[in-house]
């Protein structure tokens, strides 16, 4: 730490880089539709994912009706519930919160926090973006199709996958699933690339590594993982394509259906577990990351106080990505594994239990004897630490073998899943966003509106995953359309059932107050200046907000010192952007 | 790409030794890898991920090639062809490898003109190398009608286990087209030395920026790798 601040007396080096001809839009359509520019394709990005996660959001809902209501709603079949599951999970994992983090996020931080023009090769970063809606277009097409979208659950295990009696598994629901996916890969390593090299290769000067905000380590350190994942996923799902068109059999086994031999043989099933595991795995991180590295900013800049341990949240971060490369097994306890292997991968998962925790350690001792200002972000920042530590102590029963056995098929699982990687990532896109709005739009978001979004999602959360805990405890199953009699299911649990839905049905309402917030506030809200916040953060210092194409007006800014200089004894103001110069504040600060 | 001729990196102060030198010298200031194009940077880290692709179909491969209870076919047969009344195994296979190692021969001597900035050489020997490359798609044409003909399929063969047609025509065909990809974009860049654009930085239709020489280090870059990736294909699937 201390070298980091000791950095700021030492002088800045010459540009490296000449500074880069930009594509110059010359029309409406280069503008706002096919543009190159990191920003407009960023909130191109973030609109679409959070179009398609309101989908998956009402597939949550109507899968809730069911569940907590079985046999009041006759118009979901088994079939149509299995469907509801696989695509809702599809959906929020990959589509809207990869596609958020990396796309929408990342397009739009990354060169506004390390000081650069735009991404390194805007062409190919637009390429990305279209290609990913193409992908999210084939996975709406899906539910259109004969037999409607695939019902094999998110993690498309085969063989049921590509069987007559899973919905769309003879018919043309997992084909386009597989065809979206692979998609989604082309499009999102188009972009990925871009996010790496941008962060590598073309910092403004000053900008070390070892200055750069956590936001843009999280995404970075998530988006060099997502290139290393995505590649199993890839394969994964070009073989079963061929297994399901062409009749290969990589990953089915000799099986009989409907009393008939099929033609596969010799394949394994168990090959695709370690193929998808090895991307699902890391695909945790690749969301959890970018909302690790976005919370700290949020924690830092409305606490006023200077992250505790940049660097070794830094080096938890890149810890956490290396660890979870040798964790995947973890999700194949059940699938039956030599006990060594048990063990190792128990070990693994455990071990990770360390970068977090220093992580979480640092963000409360962040928050220690800091000014804490109780914004809508600050308080989504709160809320994802309370929700992150909790769904990260069940990560610990579940990662032990003998614990995981048991409850694998539960609702326990379902419970532990939403905390850690649905509420907790998804509080901190919205904390991201009522911190970024201000400098997207130049206009404030409705703060009663905010706070109102916050309460009802935050303690609706809770009341839908808490006692789902209990219920999976309880052996209420996972992915059952219906459990209907059962002696070991108290009928406490189905009174949960419904609770629960209610609480579900309210949450996701309370989402339309979002997105009403969102669009009247870009023509009603408060105009918020350029640093609304106070935050050092550079994208906070650009000459205009929005920021124009090109970001930074004539100059690139240069960078004095780490992002973290809150409440600086001696300082004029209670926050020193990273941008300005040394001794600009020593020489007003002895008024102090 | 627009940097390329910038060394002038300073190093202020002298390194840290050991560990915190090496983390110095990562998270450096402005860049990474000094003295390293933005193209040159992307198209490595490009391969790094492909690396794990490819790395994943030779895998799965394995797997499937060591957990299947019926007999692998033996390659050195199945690969064999007559020639002049002689049974020679895997001798289509061998003269295919010889064409696409001495494809990044020529490569690698294109990248050295292409640096000198001849622009005539470099287009030629780059126009060469997609030759070469285009033969060698040409043999896999060859080779897959050949064994399509004998009967086998990705679902079954005369010989044993049906994993070996569908492991054949995937991994052999997303390699294929690796190389079909590279020489169409060796053909790209061949045309645009050969009009001189780098000699003139005309800008780029969709970018509008400057190429200049580095793209065709850049396109070595991927032909080398998809090379590199044959050698791996023909000792795990062929000589196994």
């Amino acid at each position: 730490m201390v070298d980091v601040l000791s950095d700021t007396n030492t002088g800045i080096t010459p540009a490296e880089v000449v500074d880069v001809e930009l594509y110059h839009p010359k029309s409406w359509w280069t503008t706002y539709i096919f543009s190159q520019d990191a920003k407009v394709i960023a909130i191109q990005y973030a609109l679409t994912a959070m179009a398609i996660g309101m989908v998956a959001l009402v597939l949550s809902w109507l899968m809730r009706l069911q569940l907590g209501f079985p046999g009041t709603f006759s118009f979901i079949d088994p079939s149509q519930y299995l469907q509801f599951i696989t695509m809702h999970g599809m959906i929020m994992v990959i589509y809207l919160l990869t596609a958020l983090f990396l796309g929408g996020f990342g397009n739009y931080l990354i060169p506004l926090m390390v000081g650069a023009r735009d991404m390194v090769f805007p062409y190919v970063n637009m390429l990305s973006y279209w290609i990913y809606l193409l992908a999210v277009v084939v996975l709406v097409a899906t539910f259109f199709v004969p037999g409607g979208p695939t019902g094999a659950g998110w993690t498309l295990y085969p063989p049921q996958a590509i069987l007559s009696g899973t919905p769309g598994g003879n018919e043309w629901g997992i084909i386009l699933m597989l065809a979206s996916l692979i998609l989604f890969i082309i499009g999102f390593t188009m972009g990925g690339l871009n996010y790496v090299v941008t962060v590598l290769q073309a910092r403004t000067r000053g900008m070390t590594l070892m200055r750069m905000p956590l936001t843009v380590w999280g995404i970075f350190t998530a988006t060099v993982m997502a290139l290393l994942a995505f590649p199993a996923l890839f394969v994964a799902a070009v073989m079963m394509l061929l297994d399901r068109a062409l009749g290969t059999s990589f990953f089915m086994p000799t099986l009989q259906e409907m009393g008939q031999l099929m033609k596969y043989g010799g394949g394994s099933p168990l090959l695709f577990q370690h193929l998808f595991w090895f991307f699902g795995h890391p695909e945790v991180y690749i969301v959890a990351l970018p909302a690790f590295g976005i919370v700290s900013d949020l924690i830092s800049t409305h606490a006023r106080k200077n992250i505790f341990g940049y660097r070794m949240m830094v080096w938890a971060i890149v810890a956490i990505g290396a660890l979870s490369f040798v964790v995947w097994a973890h999700h194949m306890y059940v699938s039956g594994m030599h006990p060594q292997f048990g063990f190792f991968f128990a070990t693994t998962t455990l071990i990770i239990a360390i970068p977090t925790a220093i992580k979480v350690y640092n963000w409360v001792l962040t928050l220690w004897r800091g000014d804490i200002h109780l914004t809508v972000p600050m308080l989504f920042a709160l809320a994802f630490i309370v929700t992150f530590v909790n769904g990260g102590l069940t990560g610990l029963f579940l990662g032990n073998v003998v614990v995981d056995v048991p409850l694998s098929d539960t609702m326990f699982v379902v419970a532990h899943f939403h905390m850690v990687m649905g509420v907790a990532p998804i509080m901190v896109v919205f904390g991201a966003i009522y911190h970024w709005y201000p400098k997207i739009t130049g206009r404030m978001l409705n703060d009663g509106l905010g706070k109102f979004h916050f309460w009802v999602t935050f303690l609706g959360a809770y009341a839908v995953f808490f006692p789902m805990h209990y219920v999976g405890l309880q052996g209420m199953p996972r992915r059952y359309h219906d459990i209907g009699e059962t002696s070991f299911i108290p009928a406490s649990a189905h009174d949960l059932n419904a609770f629960i839905s209610v609480a579900a049905l309210i949450v996701g309402a309370a989402q339309l107050v979002f997105v009403f917030n969102l669009a009247w506030s870009l023509f009603k809200g408060k105009e918020a200046g350029g640093n609304p916040w106070g935050a050092t953060t550079l994208e906070w210092q650009t000459p205009q907000t929005p920021p124009a194409h090109g970001n930074w007006g004539k100059e690139l800014p240069i960078v004095y010192r780490w992002a973290y200089d809150y409440s600086v004894p001696g300082a004029p103001r209670d926050f020193v952007p990273q941008n300005e110069p040394p001794g600009g504040f020593a020489v007003q600060g002895a008024r102090a | 790409m627009a940097e390329t001729a910038l060394t002038n990196t300073v190093v202020p102060h002298p390194r840290p030794p050991g560990w915190q030198g090496i983390v110095a010298d990562w998270s450096s200031d402005q860049r990474a890898f000094k003295n390293v194009p933005w193209g040159k940077a992307m198209m490595w880290i490009f391969l790094l991920s492909d690396t794990f692709i490819f790395g994943c179909f030779l895998l799965a491969y394995m797997t499937a090639r060591m957990s299947t209870t019926v007999p692998w076919p033996n390659p050195s047969e199945v690969f064999a062809l007559e020639i002049a009344g002689h049974h020679i195994p895997l001798i289509l296979i061998a003269i295919m490898t010889f064409v696409l190692i001495s494809s990044s021969g020529t490569m690698a001597m294109a990248v050295n003109f292409g640096y000198r900035r001849d622009r005539v050489k470099t287009a030629i020997l780059m126009l060469v190398t997609a030759v070469l490359g285009a033969a060698f798609v040409g043999m896999q044409a060859f080779e897959w009608t050949k064994l399509i003909m004998e009967g086998v399929r990705p679902w079954e063969n005369p010989w044993g286990a049906a994993q070996f047609g569908s492991s054949f025509f995937m991994i052999t065909g997303f390699h294929g087209t690796h190389v079909t990809f590279g020489v169409i974009f060796l053909i790209i860049i061949a045309r645009k030395v050969w009009r001189g654009d780098f000699d003139h930085g005309r800008r780029g239709f969709f970018t509008s920026r400057r190429g200049n020489y580095e793209v065709v280090e850049i396109m070595g870059l991927y032909w080398h790798f998809v090379d590199l990736v044959w050698v791996f294909i023909f000792a795990f699937f062929y000589l196994w």
